[in-house]
């Protein structure tokens, strides 16, 4: 089996269980990379997750990464396609069926039963967020005029994020 | 609730470049800025509901959301333009940050600078789960199974996969027994 179908299948599996995105699956991506295929170090394979959580978007996008450490360009996209196609293959199905159910009575209570899993789960990644980045008083603080400026107003929360920018590199 | 209009596939694929490469922390935040509150394509509630649907299934419940947007508005093409939106302008940022890494880790300012964004994310996340929260007005039953969502991931930091299968068919099951007490079968 080429190394290219080894990283496609590693990523593929990976991406059925992964329910709650990269975060959830960290374990289990470690133990297939590391462990199993000896395709990394734990070194490497902590610096890259840390580099795909500062970077923006979504958090998945580590495996990318890691292909890409792996087998360059190709890797890069054996990893992508197999973290990504599954999942979204599902997805779409899903999609189809809850369309075609639309009229039964209870599909709209029974999808608005999963929300609150969804929303508590949004704050919980906040606080586990807010963990790792509130190392003082200032970082508190950015953290606080962020919270309030998003709960509060409408206007778009990339003002915050550009000011605790510059907050951090004027005082940090 | 206000009203909602049906996104173009360029609005498609253009909203969501702007959630992937805005999306600090995570894109759960943006994405509901940016469909809720930015361009309204749909209600506070209807996105609700899909990314529950997301969340339960294998992947990034907002990859998951925008394969089902996608296709709401615009079938195939839709899903795949808002599935490549959302990816591509991230992995082109995560490329070139990898490449530069080692000159990037090391340039003054640059780990403050993060490290301040990180801290006004984390603001903005939490923020938002509770801004959601406001706004779907959940009754007191699923407001506690949010809360104990919350409580299981962060403080007790059990395994995702044992939190939504084991709160969903309970989600579920409250939500449906509310529906019909309130509205009795015709």
């Amino acid at each position: 089996m080429t190394l290219l179908l080894q990283i496609f299948l590693a990523f593929a599996t990976l991406s059925l269980v992964a329910v709650g995105g990269a975060t959830a699956v960290l374990p289990e991506m470690h133990r297939l990379l590391v462990v199993v295929h000896g395709w990394m170090d734990d070194a490497t394979f902590t610096q890259l997750f840390a580099l795909a959580q500062a970077a923006p978007g979504p958090n998945i996008l580590a495996a990318s990464l890691m292909g890409w450490n792996i087998a360059g360009i190709g890797g890069l996209a054996m990893a992508t396609l197999g973290m990504l196609m599954p999942a979204a293959i599902l997805a779409w199905y899903v999609a189809g069926a809850t369309h075609r159910l639309r009229g039964a009575r209870w599909l709209k209570p029974a999808q608005f039963g999963l929300v609150p899993i969804a929303v508590g789960l949004i704050g919980a990644s906040g606080i586990t967020l807010a963990r790792a980045a509130t190392t003082g008083w200032l970082t508190w603080v950015i953290l606080a005029i962020s919270f309030v400026f998003v709960w509060r107003t409408k206007y778009s929360p990339l003002w915050v994020l550009a000011g605790g920018g510059a907050l951090g590199v004027a005082l940090l | 609730m206000s009203e909602t209009r049906t996104p173009t596939r360029a609005e498609l694929f253009l909203g969501y470049a702007k959630m992937g490469l805005l999306g600090f922390g995570g894109v759960a935040a943006w994405s509901r800025h940016v469909i809720v509150e930015e361009r309204r394509w749909l209600t506070e509630r209807e996105y609700a509901e899909i990314l529950g649907m997301g969340q339960i299934l294998p992947g990034p419940n907002v990859g998951n959301a925008s394969v089902m947007i996608g296709r709401r508005f615009h079938g195939l093409v839709g899903a795949l333009l808002a599935t490549s939106g959302l990816y591509i302008g991230p992995l082109t940022v995560l490329m070139g940050l990898a490449l530069l890494y080692d000159n990037f880790a090391e340039a003054p300012g640059v780990a403050s600078f993060m490290h301040g964004i990180a801290a006004a994310a984390a603001g903005m996340v939490i923020a938002t789960a509770l801004k959601m929260g406001q706004n779907l007005r959940p009754p007191p039953e699923l407001i506690a199974i949010g809360i104990a969502a919350l409580v299981a991931a962060a403080f007790l930091r059990l395994p995702l996969l044992l939190i939504v299968f084991s709160l969903a068919p309970v989600g579920i099951w409250l939500s449906i027994r509310r529906a019909y007490r309130e509205t009795p079968a015709k």
